[in-house]
């Protein structure tokens, strides 16, 4: 019984509330939302520190005994998962005071952002799978806020289609929940798991598996299923792009790596050869856009489907040198996209267009900028000694142990495609002739969209160079994924 | 054009206060038996939507000058306060207190914590369902 | 009483699945509202339906229905009473800004040039 694993929860959730108040006074919803950013980080630290040194803290709501009532549960993966999204949330926020516009300030962005972090902190630590889609829901319901707010045009168009595709999804979470709890009779993720370890895997179960990945990977936008996600995420602007793409897409990935190696271990040879093929194409579709397109957003969009296929590609390889490549990979990856949208915000602001053709010369006018952005393009591709590198290293490791040969060369091959693509930003943007700059360029508005980028970038390249200092949490979590009884020993336990 | 609407408004006025103190019973039906702050929000809303619609959006926010938002805000405070105070005592989240007090006029009665996180949940849904309703009704 | 649900849900799925493959997009939100209770009435016949006393605390009691199910559905009917209300608002919002309701006339991709 731990009341301080949830925390990193209430607190955002608290100030949501508090700043539904005081809608007209934007320079209180700011620092109110900063500060209680700032606090929610400072407690997700702490917890991920006492994680790593007293094991994975359990708490039941309402005195229940453990199977009954929901658990929540922190383990090395989710405060990890936790500690990123409120970073990331910080920056995202402090950047969006110089670009989300007044009108928006006013209508409940801030509420929106701070009910978005609850949900995606909750959904990463609930231990208890329809609780896991009620933290989707609240997510997505203040997803569908920010992507509609400021009510242009395109973003009623896009909402629309994002919204229909979500409830689809919820409506199949909840058909699969329910089929899996007609089989094992419970729904407390733990004991999910014991029940499917006695019942050695029958085939209605690979059934719910597969059922499953359809429906987080509607969310995490895997391959036949990330079609709605380059139109929808081009809708609103920056800061919520950066908000969504680093962390929704994220939290799908986080549910098929959680209950794949939770509960769906008994037949590998199908269900994790299913993923195994489908990251793969969700790749190389991911490259064939990035490559394709002329438009600064949907290439870094496409990018964020590679990098979806590269984690899955990990954790479909079930050995711990790749979960452990993954883990890394998936935090490098909430970090770099959250940096790379920021920093196309830059580029768009200071040209006035998405259209890489429109553009060039910034190198000149901006050149602080170009090597930023040079620096998260070479992070995101994997050169080392930036963060990308390691994830991706043990990942093709693990998918060399495994005898995944091919796949895993294909893995590295597809890291040049990544490297072209945003290095064609790189080229198109900031070398060659001066292309059109926006007339109203605003250096302190400048100044207030490059600092937080700036942090943000040095941040990512910490989690490069730092490695030595972040593979112990690294292993304990890879130790978890490849182990589900520490999990369910502390949940079982836990509840005593 | 102005339509003759008498016996609906006559009727709305006296209606709206049968509905709304059916909607209390149902809410404090819930603490033992089906009912609950969903369905009394619920059946509270529809009582304002009844006076809507008998006079107009203007006259109904004159009678009852709620910012419905704010509404939302208190009952979402409401409900994680309750559930949060146990926090403070040293039990898990959520857990709740109950006892039974003497209370002057009604004897021997249960209380219960779970009433106030229902009544935010009950706020949360006249909140909810007027925003939207207005949202919708401002642009006639 | 399974086998009956079953066609029950079934039904209801397949009409869902029509509105929503329709152009008109208040037919479009009709058809998520019968998703939904397709859902919910698969998650009840799910629970199976053993048990006669309803899951309400009283004495000498031993023979009462799976009250997790109903708590369940309880939940999901919330949210998808949230998210249908939201729906709404926006589909009128949008009607309004893009003077259609048509899908086929709400595809995208004006920004590509």
């Amino acid at each position: 019984m731990n009341n301080f694993l949830l925390l990193p929860i209430i607190i955002p959730f608290f100030f949501g509330m508090i700043l539904m108040f005081g809608q007209k006074n934007i320079s209180y919803q700011r620092v109110t939302s900063l500060v209680g950013l700032l606090i929610s980080i400072v407690c997700a630290f702490l917890l991920l520190l006492n994680v790593y040194e007293n094991g994975p803290q359990v708490v039941t709501f309402g005195d229940w005994p453990v199977p009954f009532g929901i658990t929540m549960v922190a383990d090395s993966i989710s405060s990890l998962l936790v500690l990123t999204t409120l970073t990331l949330a910080f920056f995202i926020v402090w950047y969006g005071f110089k670009s989300i516009g007044k009108e928006r300030e006013q209508f409940f962005y801030y509420p929106g952002v701070m009910f978005i972090i609850t949900g995606v902190n909750g959904a990463f630590t609930t231990g208890d799978i329809f609780n896991l889609f009620v933290f989707f829901e609240v997510l997505l319901m203040s997803s569908y806020l920010l992507i509609v707010l400021g009510g242009e045009k395109a973003q009623l168009r896009e909402s629309i289609k994002y919204i229909l595709v979500n409830v689809l999804s919820s409506a199949f979470f909840v058909i699969t929940v329910a089929f899996l709890y007609s089989v094992v009779g419970t729904l407390n993720m733990a004991d999910i798991s014991i029940k499917i370890a006695e019942l050695n895997q029958p085939g209605i179960l690979t059934v719910i598996a597969v059922l499953f990945l359809l429906v987080f990977g509607m969310k995490a936008a895997i391959f036949p299923l990330y079609f709605w996600l380059p139109s929808a995420y081009a809708a609103p602007p920056i800061p919520v792009l950066a908000l969504f793409g680093a962390l929704l897409t994220k939290v799908g990935v986080y549910a098929i790596m959680r209950t794949y190696t939770l509960f769906f271990t008994h037949d590998l040879a199908y269900t994790h050869e299913l993923l195994l093929i489908l990251s793969v194409i969700t790749i190389l579709a991911g490259c064939i856009g990035a490559l394709a397109h002329f438009d600064v957003k949907q290439i870094i969009i496409y990018n964020i489907v590679i990098a979806v296929g590269v984690i899955l590609f990990g954790v479909a390889q079930m050995n711990e040198v790749a979960l452990e490549g993954a883990m890394f990979y998936l935090i490098h990856d909430m970090i770099i996209k959250a940096a790379l949208f920021m920093l196309i915000g830059i580029v768009i602001y200071v040209t006035g267009t998405t259209n890489l053709r429109k553009m060039g010369g910034l190198m000149k006018t901006y050149p602080a900028l170009g090597w930023f952005y040079i620096i998260a393009a070479f992070g995101l591709a994997g050169v080392p000694p930036l963060s990308g590198f390691v994830g991706k290293l043990l990942i093709v490791q693990g998918g060399f142990e495994a005898g995944n040969l091919w796949s895993s060369v294909f893995i590295l091959a597809s890291s040049i495609a990544v490297l072209l693509s945003v290095i064609r930003i790189f080229i198109y943007a900031f070398w060659g002739e001066q292309g059109t700059i926006s007339p109203n360029v605003n250096p302190s508005t400048y100044k207030g969209l490059f600092i937080p980028t700036m942090l943000l970038v040095f941040i990512s390249v910490a989690y490069g160079v730092g490695t030595e200092w972040i593979t112990p949490f690294m292993d304990h979590a890879a130790k978890m994924l490849i182990d589900p009884s520490i999990y369910t020993d502390a949940v079982m336990k836990g509840g005593e | 054009m102005k339509t003759n609407d008498v016996i609906l408004q006559f009727t709305a006025k006296i209606v709206f206060f049968i509905i709304f103190f059916y909607a209390v019973h149902i809410f404090f039906a819930g603490h033992y038996t089906p009912g609950g702050g969903f369905v009394g929000g619920l059946v509270t809303s529809s009582a304002i939507v009844l006076l809507i619609i008998a006079f107009d959006l203007k006259t109904v926010k004159s009678i009852l000058p709620i910012n419905y938002l704010y509404l939302v805000a208190v009952g979402l405070l409401l409900a994680l306060g309750t559930a949060a105070f146990s926090m403070f005592v040293g039990e898990p989240f959520f857990t709740h207190f109950f006892d039974y007090f003497n209370l002057p006029i009604l004897g021997k009665t249960s209380l219960h914590t779970a009433a106030l996180f229902d009544l935010g949940v009950y706020l949360v849904v006249v909140g909810v369902t007027m925003t939207i309703i207005q949202t919708i009704g401002d642009d006639e | 009483m399974e086998i009956v649900m079953a066609f029950v849900c079934g039904f209801l799925f397949m009409a869902a699945m029509y509105l929503i493959l329709s152009r008109s997009l208040l037919r479009i939100i009709i058809g998520t509202g019968l998703l939904s209770h397709g859902a919910h009435l698969l998650i009840l016949t799910m629970g199976s339906f053993g048990g006669s006393a309803p899951p309400v605390l009283a004495d000498g009691v031993t023979d009462y229905v799976d009250p997790l199910p109903q708590a369940l559905i309880l939940t999901a009917i919330v949210i998808s009473f949230g998210v249908t209300a939201f729906f709404l608002v926006l589909a009128y919002r949008a009607y309004h800004e893009l003077k259609t309701d048509d899908m086929t006339l709400m595809k995208g991709s004006e920004h590509d040039e």
